[in-house]
């Protein structure tokens, strides 16, 4: 599994990660990031391209 | 030279981005990474906004993870600029006279400031902002109650004016333009931008320039051409960039605007032909977007360095495996520019190419609240700008897409 950790005092909701893995990604009906946490692996690629197009790099992706 | 490095002269994230995208694409062999800048790769938009105003922070708070694939077989040399390339010798030589030989050469040298447009005779309290140490510097000098006059009003000029505005600073902005972002988003929402930094007391001097400084051994006063004279401890100069291509004057590739390169970001040299083995990336590389047209456009949004490296790596990897890399450059290379603005509590979000438009429409909202406005050039939608409204401006993007008759 892959784990996802969102720092929330640095994300500004820009939602660029949305439009990289939506599965976990999203903004809701208040444009503020919802995620999930936890992944499978073969989501790696997708999850870390959500954390490099992060403006404000918020996103971290562990391997768990 | 089979052990000759892949050699990325430009330690930032384009750079970074392009070595973990031709490891991922199967490149095991070696990697040196060349640049100017003492510190490994780092975030820079956080250096004109929170890095700015947070005493205290530096390079562990903006620092980009280097990941497992770039752990092993990678040479970092930091604060060493490139002075020349020789391309038929396939060698790097850097500032210090040593040379670094390559298997295959990554540009990513990126941008810096356009220097003071006057002389400057020396004076102190005069800063321009790319580099973290720029922005290290700079932040000393924004303590409270200081008068700081802000020459340009891009997106790195308002940026640091909103954040001078919250330090306590007395701000003054003086620009070429009669809005602030002008260029960038038309004068309907420069117009705006400039309402809301009025309202935190900003002052802005538009349609002038810069005549003259006044000051032993720190700047003192600036007198503006209309004749108008503004007290100054801090200058920021923030009137645009130029490309770092200086070490490449000589090489046979075309810098006659940063690095041209085609569509699988190999250089082109100025005879017009492809070079197989040196590629550009980031701020520095010139290249058409089909999304839009055909003109080749250096591109100074902060997705593109990424979107670059990606690219780039790829054909590295497979031009390093020996394999034809026709087919992957044929493929075209589209990427939208996305770009975003803090500045107080207002929160611009962007895709596309804004600047190209002829015609521009208020679609949703209203502009001194939150709002999206449309850009258009003839009948194709160019780009999209919201203050909030995320999710609205978040669904144009899958609207930009390569028209199907262009050939």
């Amino acid at each position: 599994m892959i784990k996802i950790d969102v720092d929330m005092n640095k994300c500004q909701h820009y939602g660029q990660c949305v439009f990289e893995a939506p599965e976990v990604f999203q903004l809701n009906a208040d444009d503020k990031l919802e995620y999930v946490a936890e992944a499978p692996d073969e989501m790696l690629a997708d999850l870390e391209a959500a954390a490099d197009v992060c403006p404000m790099q918020a996103i971290t992706i562990t391997r768990a | 030279m089979t052990d000759a490095p892949l050699l990325i002269v430009g330690a930032a994230m384009a750079g970074l981005r392009t070595a973990e995208s031709a490891r991922r694409a199967g490149y095991a062999g070696p990697i040196e990474f060349l640049g100017a800048e003492a510190h490994a790769p780092y975030n820079r938009p956080p250096l004109s906004k929170e890095l700015l105003q947070t005493e205290g922070h530096g390079h562990d708070e903006v620092a980009f993870p280097i990941r497992s694939a770039l752990e092993q077989d990678v040479t970092w040399t930091l604060g060493r600029a490139a002075a020349s390339l020789d391309a038929e010798r396939r060698v790097v030589t850097d500032e210090a006279g040593d040379e670094h030989p390559y298997r295959a050469l990554v540009i990513a040298t990126g941008l810096r400031p356009k220097p003071l447009p006057i002389p400057d005779h020396g004076l102190t309290g005069i800063h321009v902002l790319r580099t973290l140490d720029d922005a290290v510097g700079l932040r000393s000098a924004l303590r409270s109650g200081a008068n700081v006059v802000i020459l340009g009003s891009g997106f790195v000029g308002c940026e640091i004016a909103a954040t001078a505005a919250k330090n306590g600073c007395a701000v003054s902005v003086v620009t070429q333009s009669a809005v602030p972002l002008e260029r960038a988003l038309g004068p309907e929402l420069g117009g705006e931008v400039r309402r809301r930094h009025e309202a935190h007391g900003v002052r802005f001097f538009t349609r002038d320039g810069l005549f003259g400084l006044v000051g032993d051994p720190g700047v003192e006063r600036v007198i503006l051409t209309s004749g108008v004279m503004l007290e100054c401890d801090v200058l920021v100069v923030a009137v645009g960039s130029d490309p770092n291509t200086e070490w490449l004057d000589g090489s046979g590739l075309d810098v006659s605007d940063g690095v041209l390169v085609d569509g699988g970001l190999r250089a082109v040299g100025d005879d017009g032909v492809v070079r197989s083995d040196v590629f550009a990336v980031g701020d520095v590389a010139r290249y058409p977007n089909p999304l839009f047209d055909d003109v080749a456009r250096r591109v100074e949004h902060w997705n593109l360095p990424t979107e670059t490296g990606k690219r780039a790596g790829q054909l590295i990897a497979a031009h390093l495996a020996g394999a034809d890399c026709e087919p992957l450059a044929a493929a075209g290379f589209a990427p939208l520019p996305s770009f975003w603005s803090d500045q107080y509590d207002m929160h611009l979000l962007a895709f596309g190419m804004t600047y190209l438009a002829d015609r521009r429409e208020l679609v949703a909202g209203s502009l001194d609240d939150e709002c999206v406005v449309e850009y258009h050039r003839g009948d194709a939608l160019v780009g999209v700008c919201g203050i909030g409204m995320r999710s609205l401006v978040q669904s144009y993007r899958s609207r930009f897409t390569v028209p199907t008759a262009a050939v």
